[in-house]
């Protein structure tokens, strides 16, 4: 059986990565209506079935106005929680809602940082969130590599968009913001913004700005890029890129201004609205994050930065698509060798457990064996001095009864002498006194 | 700590008119409660548009049967191989070829590569036993390109996809039943792959013949457990199962083709002239082309290569792995109850026995957990 492909001679479209028109050469023309223009809405159609998934992150620290952003920007009111200022550390909560507008279901999912910038130490600030996006991406990629798989049903909780907040202190940012976007730069999209943006004036405003994208520019952290390769958005794309990163004011009240209720803050000294360009640049967060961009902040979360995850992950693995001559390696090969590997490894360990063990036996037992010997040892010296003390008691002993015996002696003697003396002296009265 | 909250419905917006598809405009300057999360559906269609799509289809059946001219009116151009080939060759293969053709369209900004896969020889034997196997097994080795694909570490943006979307077979018009070799084939391969079966050369039938010839082959399909395209247990909803009930009760589609225009009633339409008349292929009243081309391209398109993606690619990935499961434990013995895969080799395949690396990769993570 033979497998034949051919191409027709105008153009030379082959299995290539990208479906590619060559330019100038003269498409095939259709001679009337086939109908697959509609592919488009068929595809959308399907889309409108299964709904859409969309998560944020918000990081920012406590008090920043990320909940009233959150609220601001999708309309409604999420369930909020006032945060303390001493945690002990970062947190993240996740909270996910269905909303719908006309016809599009969205299931959204905020992940808000708990604490962040509170700490005394912050060095580990950035550590939960950089784990909490790698488990969604681990997530995933394990779902993907089941056997039995539902990628069509799976919600998928990957992190599409990362809105930086930044405290508008006016100057510059800070060394947390810079080490934080720099470990999430090749893990999320992120879209800086300037949270309380009332607080600055515009021309501080613009200065600060200048500031904020220099200094991230020159730390090298690469913050997501509104994408200019279609037509019909890379003008306003272009224009947007170029505001960066958003001044935002969020607010859910509203103010009565001129015969309109608006979004807006009011103050002894004005109202700032929320959705008056002039004032802040909500609206153009909304548009880029939402109305324009949201397909292209999936697309890349899924085909650049999950993929980055996932090569990582499988070649720490040990998994390589070839090796080191450069030829395709097969799965396969990759496994055995793993395998083997990692069964040789074993027996090397229980070999050396083995050998351990039997090290241990004849160390206790030379232990042993010298203990018993010490105390021979001790009981043969305890046996001497027993015997040398036996000895010289038995010395005193006799000296002793010698003392005694020659005691008596004398004692005897000395008694003798006392009854001789006694009679004598008798004898001597008895003779005067005859 | 995540905390995961329960789901909580909102309705956001308070006008529930339908946005206008197409150009997105901004007709809701000024309400307030408007987001603009319909957005999205405009900038999924622009992504769409400008990636194109890819369709394969493979057409089945003995020759003569007008498989090429069917094509070629479906697409209303010359995609077929013998309208590209450049000295057509009118002999019988004498094994079943496999040729694929693959051609740019365009229509209304939409970009199309269509995949047109013949399979000449195809039942033309004198004996056809096991004519299915190299169709088979070119169904399956697409799966397995696109398979090493997806399990590579550096993959492709987008993978492309050469898996065959759809199977056209063709059906001799005899008036009567299927013949064995249609029920084994369609039996086999209604499994792999997504079959619509046609009648083919409909004008040798009478109305009445052809409904005859449609139930008995319905019933013959049933009865056989055969599962052609739309299949019934991948209707998703009410809407959908009403909308695939009346096409299965049109299947098989009595087709005519033609590229040959004439002049009706003042019109240029497509048919086929005989002394004694002219068949409209595009008129429902002379044969059900235009049911079958709406069907394939205008409204099942996108339903049809998400059937191929879903649940046939899947269906094949499963097998796959857990092959690949009993390869391992097996020490990579020969194990007989597996499917020998060696029949005749690709060019640029690996040897038939490679496995995926997907079971290995499954493992080495359950073996990290």
């Amino acid at each position: 059986m033979k497998i034949i492909q051919f191409f027709t001679p105008k153009h030379t479209c082959a299995a290539v990565t990208n479906i590619q028109f060559d330019k100038g050469v003269r498409p095939l023309s259709l001679a009337g209506h086939v109908g697959f223009d509609s592919l488009p809405d068929q595809l959308v159609n399907k889309s409108i079935c299964q709904g859409f998934c969309f998560n944020i992150l918000c990081i920012g620290e406590t008090g920043i106005g990320k909940s009233t952003l959150m609220d601001t920007l999708f309309n409604t009111n999420f369930e909020n929680f006032e945060s303390s200022h001493f945690e002990p550390q970062v947190k993240l909560r996740a909270q996910t809602y269905d909303l719908q507008e006309s016809n599009v279901r969205l299931r959204l999912t905020v992940v808000n940082t708990v604490g962040f910038g509170d700490q005394m130490n912050k060095q580990e600030s950035y550590q939960p969130v950089v784990d909490y996006i790698d488990r969604q991406f681990e997530s995933y990629l394990q779902e993907e590599l089941k056997i039995k798989r539902s990628l069509h049903n799976y919600h998928d909780s990957r992190v599409h968009a990362c809105l930086y907040f930044i405290s508008p202190s006016g100057h510059s940012l800070k060394s947390l913001d810079l080490v934080t976007m720099k470990k999430l730069d090749s893990k999320v999209n992120i879209i800086p913004v300037i949270a309380k943006a009332d607080t600055i004036s515009k021309s501080e405003l613009h200065k600060f700005k200048i500031k904020i994208m220099s200094e991230l520019v020159s730390n090298g952290v690469q913050i997501y890029q509104f994408p200019l390769d279609d037509e019909t958005v890379a003008k306003v794309n272009t224009t947007m890129n170029g505001h960066l990163p958003f001044a935002v004011v969020g607010s859910t009240e509203e103010v009565s201004v001129g015969n309109k209720m608006v979004k807006a803050r009011q103050y002894p000294w004005g109202v700032v609205q929320v959705e008056n360009e002039n004032h802040c640049d909500f609206v153009k967060l909304r548009e880029m994050l939402i109305c324009v961009n949201m397909e292209d902040l999936r697309e890349q979360t899924h085909t650049r930065h999950y993929e980055l995850y996932r090569r990582c992950k499988l070649e720490e693995m040990g998994f390589k698509d070839t090796d080191p001559e450069c030829k395709p390696v097969s799965l396969q090969q990759t496994y055995e060798a793993k395998r083997q590997e990692f069964l040789v490894e074993l027996q090397k360990r229980e070999d050396e457990m083995r050998q351990m063990f039997v090290q241990r036996v004849k160390e206790k037992e030379a232990e042993l064996k010298d203990a018993e010997r010490e105390l021979q040892g001790r009981f043969e010296q305890l046996k001497r001095l027993h015997a040398d003390e036996k000895a010289a008691l038995e010395e005193k002993k006799r000296l002793f009864e010698d003392d005694q015996s020659s005691f008596s002696k004398r004692r005897a003697a000395a008694q003798l002498l006392q009854a001789q003396s006694l009679t004598a002296n008798g004898k001597k009265d008895k003779d005067r006194k005859k | 700590q995540i905390k995961a909250q329960r789901l909580l419905y909102f309705n956001m917006s308070e006008s529930t008119k339908p946005h206008p598809q197409g150009k997105g405009e901004k007709t809701h300057v000024g309400d307030s409660s408007y987001v603009g999360i319909d957005a999205i559906l405009e900038q999924m269609r622009r992504k769409a548009m400008k990636q194109g799509f890819e369709f394969n289809i493979m057409v089945v059946g003995q020759s003569g049967l007008g498989k090429s001219t069917l094509v070629n009116t479906l697409f209303k151009s010359k995609v077929s191989r013998k309208s590209v080939q450049p000295n057509p060759e009118e002999r019988i293969p004498k094994t079943i070829e496999i040729k694929s053709i693959s051609h740019d369209i365009e229509e209304k900004g939409v970009r199309m590569k269509l995949t047109v896969i013949d399979t000449p020889g195809f039942g033309d034997q004198i004996n056809n036993e096991n004519c299915w196997q190299p169709i088979m097994k070119f169904i399956n080795d697409q799966y397995e390109v696109y398979l090493q694909e997806e399990i590579n570490i550096n993959r492709k943006k987008r993978i492309p996809d050469s898996r065959v979307h759809c199977c056209i077979y063709f059906i001799p018009p005899t008036g009567h039943c299927l013949r064995p070799l249609d029920v084994e084939f369609m039996r086999r391969l209604s499994k792999v792959v997504n079959i619509v079966p046609v009648i083919a050369k409909a004008d040798t039938l009478t109305l009445e013949e052809r409904d005859y010839f449609k139930q008995t082959i319905r019933e013959e399909l049933r009865a056989n457990g055969i599962d052609v395209y739309p299949q019934k247990e991948f209707d998703e909803d009410a809407e959908d199962r009403m909308i695939n009930d009346k096409i299965r009760e049109m299947i098989p589609f009595a087709v005519v083709g033609s590229d040959q225009e004439y002049q009706v009633n003042g019109k240029r339409i497509l048919g086929r002239k005989t002394k004694w008349g002219t068949i409209e292929v595009e008129n429902i009243a002379h044969c059900e082309f235009a049911y079958l081309r709406d069907l394939l391209i205008r409204t099942h398109m996108q339903n049809i290569k998400d059937i191929t993606g879903s649940i046939h690619y899947e269906t094949y990935r499963v097998r796959r792995l857990n092959e690949s499961n009993i390869h391992f434990s097996a020490h990579l013995s020969d194990d007989p109850a597996v499917e020998p895969k060696a029949n005749g080799q690709l060019e640029e395949q690996p040897s038939a026995l490679q496995p995926n690396g997907v079971a290995a990769q499954h493992e080495a993570l359950s073996h990290e957990m």
